[in-house]
């Protein structure tokens, strides 16, 4: 009977992921597909392969291919760090945004940006972000303990942010002048607009990094459904799983910044959305949640080019915008819970 | 007949937090086939003492876990010889009890398919406790006792030799109760051993082969129920008054009155 059960699953899990991975070729397409100018599935192929029209070649290949990729990347690196960071905090509603780590990144980055060390082109932009989110997680857990429940890591997040935001709005308020400063607010609101393939090569070193780490501890996060303590006792050396998921939370995020300004919620809602379907299983999530990122913004940002608007909406403002109504309605489901945790 | 296996030693085992001693010259040594309650007031050291065994918390003196010293076990081979049940059973996701006790094969190399040896495993330890039939159930709607026994059969699917069992009948009825020890019993029948914190004065005399009594951090008592269960101990240590007859050759340990 077990076997049988076993084996349903592992069929389960695998026609998930095929799923997922047409929804994700399906948007990918679409997003080379649409823009001002619209070409059709078959016009995107053969720009792909080099041929169909000059127009169209560049249109695909030189500008929104990098685009979608981004989304792509980004999308998967915001939703597998959503789904390791609730699996080592064994709760669903830890995210990297909740806790300061986007702000930090792009605190990080303004200030190198401000400062005039580097242009937003720079190979060291990445590491400046990634120096700001990995502060920020670390000063997170640091401040919040090993035994920190959700109150604690919420607080210490908000102050986090907070700070962030206070050394962001210093950088603008002493930029050089008013278009640096312009330049920098926009950035900030999260945007895959007129991004190339230079910005895709930047980011991608760290993000490979970056899930590498924290895919490497999924059979932790599995262990820590029974707590810490138990996990401990399985043979687990949770001082390390720490470390790696706050590495490779940071290294994901501050490179996503870096390329993309801030784009907020992807890292709550993508694993949320995948977890009935891996059975609650914190190890099991960490793919499927990367896949569901994926598909989620690279699908808000096919929406910003379609919905009708003097300017193109920044997508970090349109996943604020569906992404914090979401996680109100998560915390309504689970003010029961939430209001224990808290005494 | 040869002596029994000695599964764990421990000798002049010392934890501090900060400059407060909380265990200071603990001796202990266990064999194969042995139940050890650990007893104390609150606050004695008790759950201090099992995670230090369990290698959870930094100690000082030496613990030697089937003849090797802890410190020369790698983390997994540390976890496949002690397993280790903490109190109150939490479970952060609904998986199935299946799943749950599944965990308990993680040290021995368990990933996300498990296989023929942890089928037969994990359905051995589920039988052993008779949770069976809740094993495509989500722990979450499970009560109670259902909870405290799906806890059990993922120490038990673990195999190992040692049990650490933190107030492992806290909060169950008094059936599960001597279910939950039963269990614990058996296993130390079939060749391995046990050391449990209990509170119940009456079960520890009842199961244990030997008692320790922990007060302040140290060994107070340490033997045979009946030799460690004296009113003057109980009531230096526990500050009570205790009445105790005998019945079916275990004491049984009424607190009367404070001291």
């Amino acid at each position: 009977m077990r076997e049988g059960v076993t084996r349903s699953r592992r069929r389960g899990s695998a026609i998930l992921l095929a799923c997922l991975l047409v929804l994700v070729a399906g948007l990918f397409l679409a997003s080379l597909a649409v823009g001002p100018v619209l070409l059709s599935p078959e016009e995107v192929l053969k720009a792909l392969a080099g041929e169909g029209t000059e127009t169209a070649r560049i249109i695909v290949a030189e500008i929104r291919l990098p685009r979608a990729l981004l989304a792509l990347m980004i999308g998967a690196t915001l939703g597998l760090s959503g789904a390791a960071l609730q699996g080592l905090l064994r709760n669903p509603l830890a995210a990297p945004s909740l806790f300061g780590a986007p702000a930090a990144a792009a605190f990080g980055a303004v200030t190198v940006i401000s400062l005039g060390v580097v242009d937003a082109l720079s190979f060291a932009l990445p590491f400046a972000a990634i120096a700001g989110a990995l502060a920020s997680v670390a000063l997170l857990i640091l401040v919040a303990g090993p035994r920190a429940s959700l109150l604690i890591l919420i607080l210490a997040g908000l102050a986090i942010s907070s700070l962030a935001g206070a050394g962001t709005a210093l950088a603008l308020n002493l930029a050089p002048n008013p278009f640096a400063a312009l330049e920098i607010a926009f950035w900030l609101l999260g945007s895959l607009e007129d991004r190339s393939m230079r910005h895709v090569l930047i980011a991608l070193p760290f993000m490979v990094a970056g899930a590498a780490f924290l895919i490497w501890d999924r059979r932790a996060f599995r262990a820590l459904t029974l707590g810490e303590e138990a996990a401990a006792s399985l043979g687990f050396n949770l001082t390390g799983v720490r470390l790696r998921v706050v590495i490779g939370v940071a290294l994901g995020v501050g490179a996503s910044v870096a390329v993309a300004g801030t784009i907020g919620f992807i890292g709550l809602v993508a694993p949320h959305l995948m977890r009935p379907f891996v059975r609650y299983d914190p190890g099991r999530l960490l793919v499927p949640a990367a896949l569901s990122g994926a598909a989620l913004l690279l699908a808000a940002d096919i929406a910003v080019r379609l919905i009708p608007s003097s300017g193109e909406i920044k997508v970090g403002v349109l996943t604020a915008l569906i992404g914090a109504p979401f996680f109100i309605a998560l915390i309504m489901r689970r003010r029961h819970d939430l209001s224990g945790a808290a005494s | 007949m040869n002596p029994p296996e000695k599964i764990l030693t421990v000798s002049g085992l010392g934890v501090r937090f900060g400059k407060r001693a909380i265990l200071a010259g603990i001796d202990l040594a266990v064999s194969a086939g042995e139940v050890v309650a650990i007893v104390g007031p609150n606050g004695a050291g008790k759950t201090t003492l099992l995670r230090a065994i369990a290698g959870l918390l930094p100690a000082k003196g030496n613990i030697e876990i089937a003849g090797s010293p802890v410190g020369k076990l790698s983390l997994a081979e540390r976890a496949r010889r002690v397993a280790y049940l903490p109190q109150g059973h939490v479970f952060h996701w609904p998986l199935t009890a299946a799943e749950i006790v599944a965990l308990g094969r993680l040290p021995r190399g368990a990933g996300a398919d498990l296989s023929e040896a942890d089928r037969l495993a994990v359905s051995m330890a589920m039988a052993a406790t008779g949770v069976t039939e809740f094993a495509e159930r989500s722990v979450t709607t499970l009560s109670g006792g259902e909870r405290a026994r799906v806890a059990l059969s993922r120490v038990l699917a673990t195999e190992a030799k040692l049990i650490l069992a933190d107030e492992p009948t806290a909060s169950l009825d008094p059936r599960y109760q001597l279910i939950v020890l039963d269990i614990l019993r058996r296993h130390a029948k079939d060749g391995g051993a046990v050391i449990a914190v209990l509170h119940d004065l009456g079960l520890a005399a009842r199961y244990a082969d030997r008692i320790v009594v922990l007060d302040s951090g140290s060994v107070a008592a340490a033997g045979a129920p009946r030799d460690v269960l004296t009113k003057a101990l109980l009531a230096k240590t526990f500050g009570v008054n205790a009445q105790i007859v005998t019945l079916v050759d275990a004491p049984v340990v009424i607190p009367w009155s404070v001291t």
